[in-house]
């Protein structure tokens, strides 16, 4: 077993500072409203003075002018939540600890590569989705979770080597229980390697088993005791914006970040979309813009091209406060496979994906293909449909149809073959009995058209031999 | 010396001059008529080009004049694609005439997004063909189809109206159909040849 672990100690702020950009200090703040205080900081915050614990008033006495947003405690397990879906992409096995994710490894890596490739996978990752982040990996979640807290890219890869690295970790890092890592230090034991040497039996009656539980843990004597996360069934993400958007152009950066979203959360369960719902929030209600692909897809950029082409047909009528991205229809998704001698350019763009981009702007019904049908009448005999029974027509068949037949105007048409008798459809009403020929008009132009059995006037145009 | 050699293994390995005119080399994208071919600058189509086709009125044999690039087409790797076509293909028509319907994308769109989906359709690299019959299209918006087709690697096909034929056009080539009398095509401009004087006549009455 190989565990490693992400951990992220700004999952508040990330989740904040990448719905609004800003390099100008901005904090989190959360209490009772006369007694707020400073929960996140972010570097140019901290960089004017302002700490964490800090009240605000007194944050405000140091420094004039800052953003300070409301602490969502809520958005912190949305955010871990999201980013352990994500990460499922890495690992079958991937389980939460407190402002961290871990997974386990060993098993990832004869498909990803050896540990620092999908190290550098993981950080990409995570960097991409704008989450600042610690990586470590160390045979036991517990203990990965530890090294993580104490230095950036710490790699234990064998149990020889954990022991090792165990005995030198500050007492107050190791994340044990509070009562024992409180007391622990006042009898002079500093180190968890000092820990690991005392008798076990004089540890069980100071501090209870729950000590040695947590050491076993760390060590790999007991098994690490956590529940395997599952991805949800359902993506549903809100972003609330920062101010009142009352032109389309404005929501083009959160529904690109959302779309992207999407795609790593997808690509983590391995599946694509088909059908998903950006919902406009306005004060007092939402409007829908329902998206609806012919395939299941996961590219984050086509995804984005699709969503912007509906967004751009809607016209808002009240400013948008915030943006939801539902999706429940998440079938299995199929890469297209493609020629090893393809011909077509380098830059093509897939046949697929062409249709989304028309079907975006001209509408779901505007990319179709014509089938035939087995009814004789020409009215009947295609339909939209992209299948083809191969029957040939043993008679002549122009290559325009009209939708209907119209009255031939101008002077008599000169015939210059026919007549194709079509009596058929007296058993639904559809009733037809033509006489068709192949007429050229007084323009020169060739014309398919009918007029009643055995007479010849009344033309009606139905087609062109163009 | 006095090995006797029989004639037709010599011919047969194309050491002895037989005096006879070489045949036409096939250009890239023959449009299936053996006169035009012969007259037009590469043996066909102007290969990843715009070609336009103008004409008086519809059904003057327009599809006559593309079909069997069609029909070869679309036994070939990349679909086609009709952009707002003026009435609804025939699929028995246009399968006598050899297409494969199930290779046909048609794509419907308002007169404003004609010119924006064919070049989509051209630019996309995905498309083997693309026909579309434009109303309002200037200079540039010719010239960007054009460039369009030639980043694509496809056939373009633009037709439209003959009172076009004054103003100038990027298209690589343009022919004229005439109404009366039948079954003549001018060449109007072609990119790297020189325009013939004469009309050329296709036996369209075959097919009918």
């Amino acid at each position: 077993m190989l565990w490693a672990c992400v951990l992220l100690p700004q999952l508040a702020l990330d989740g904040v500072l990448r719905r609004r950009p800003t390099a100008g200090p901005l904090v989190l703040v959360a209490g009772a409203a006369n007694a707020r205080s400073i929960v996140a900081a972010n570097a140019a915050a901290r960089e004017a003075g302002l700490r964490i614990g800090q009240r605000l008033s007194a944050a405000q006495a140091l420094l004039a002018r800052f953003d300070a947003l409301p602490y969502e405690p809520e958005s912190v397990q949305r955010w871990q939540q999201f980013l352990a879906a994500v990460a499922y992409r890495y690992s079958s096995e991937v389980c939460l600890l407190p402002h961290a994710i871990v997974l386990e490894v060993s098993r990832s890596m004869g498909l990803f590569g050896p540990w620092p490739r999908l190290e550098n996978l993981l950080r990409d990752e995570f960097a991409a989705l704008g989450f600042r982040h610690r990586i470590s990996v160390a045979p036991t979640a517990h203990a990965a979770h530890v090294l993580a807290g104490i230095a950036d890219g710490q790699a234990v890869l064998t149990p020889g080597a954990l022991d090792y690295a165990l005995q030198r970790v500050p007492l107050h890092k190791s994340r044990l229980p509070a009562a024992a890592s409180a007391a622990l230090p006042g009898m002079g034991i500093r180190s968890l390697g000092q820990l690991l040497r005392m008798p076990r039996d004089g540890l069980r009656r100071r501090f209870g088993a729950e000590l040695l539980l947590a050491l076993d843990r760390l060590t790999g004597a007991a098994p690490a005791g956590l529940d395997s996360f599952r991805p949800p069934d359902r993506f549903d993400l809100r972003v609330e914006l920062s101010h009142e958007v009352e032109n389309l152009a404005a929501l083009v950066f959160p529904v690109r970040r959302m779309m992207a979203d999407l795609a790593a959360w997808l690509a983590g369960r391995d599946g694509g979309v088909q059908r998903f719902t950006l919902q406009l929030e306005h004060r007092g209600g939402h409007a829908d813009v329902p998206v609806g692909l012919l395939a299941p897809e996961r590219d984050a950029g086509m995804l984005f091209e699709v969503a912007r082409g509906r967004l751009e047909q809607m016209q808002l009528a009240e400013p948008v406060l915030a943006l939801r991205l539902i999706a429940r229809d998440l079938p299995a998704f199929v890469p297209a496979g493609r020629d090893l001698f393809d011909q077509r350019p380098a830059n093509a763009l897939p046949i697929g994906q062409l249709r989304e981009r028309l079907r975006a702007r001209l509408g779901d019904h505007a990319v179709y293909q014509l089938g035939s049908t087995s009814d004789p009448r020409p009215e009947r005999a295609q339909i939209i449909a992209s299948r083809d029974d191969g029957r040939c027509e043993p008679h002549p068949r122009p290559t325009w149809l009209l939708e209907r037949p119209i009255p031939l105007r101008g002077s008599a048409p000169r015939i210059l073959a026919g007549p194709e008798r079509l009596e058929t459809g007296w058993w639904d009403g559809g009733e037809v009995c033509r006489d068709y020929y192949l007429v050229e008009t007084a323009q020169g132009q060739r014309a398919w058209a009918f007029c009643a059995p055995g007479e010849r006037v009344g033309w009606m145009l139905h087609g062109w031999f163009a | 010396m006095s090995a006797v050699v029989p004639l037709s293994s010599l011919l047969d390995a194309r050491r002895v001059w037989r005096g006879r005119v070489e045949p036409m080399p096939t250009g890239e994208q023959p449009t299936g008529w053996a006169a035009l071919d012969a007259v037009l600058p590469g043996g066909g189509w102007p290969a990843a080009a715009l070609s336009e086709i103008l004409l008086p009125l519809d059904g003057v044999g327009e599809l006559q004049l593309v079909l069997p690039t069609l029909a070869r087409l679309s036994r070939g790797a990349r679909p086609l694609v009709l952009v707002t076509p003026p009435y609804a293909p025939c699929v028995a028509g246009w399968r006598q005439r050899g297409v494969d319907m199930r290779r046909v994308e048609i794509v419907a769109a308002a007169e404003p997004d004609v010119l924006w989906a064919m070049e989509q359709c051209l630019r996309s690299g995905s498309c083997a063909a693309v026909l579309a019959w434009p109303r309002q299209a200037d200079d540039r918006a010719l010239r960007r189809l054009q460039v369009a087709a030639d980043g694509g690697r496809a056939l373009a096909f633009a037709f439209r109206d003959r009172r076009h034929l004054g103003n100038a056009s990027p298209a690589a080539l343009r022919l004229e159909l005439e109404a009366t009398p039948h079954d003549r095509v001018w060449i109007r401009k072609c990119r790297g040849g020189v325009v013939p004087a004469q009309p050329v006549s296709l036996p369209y009455a075959a097919l009918h």
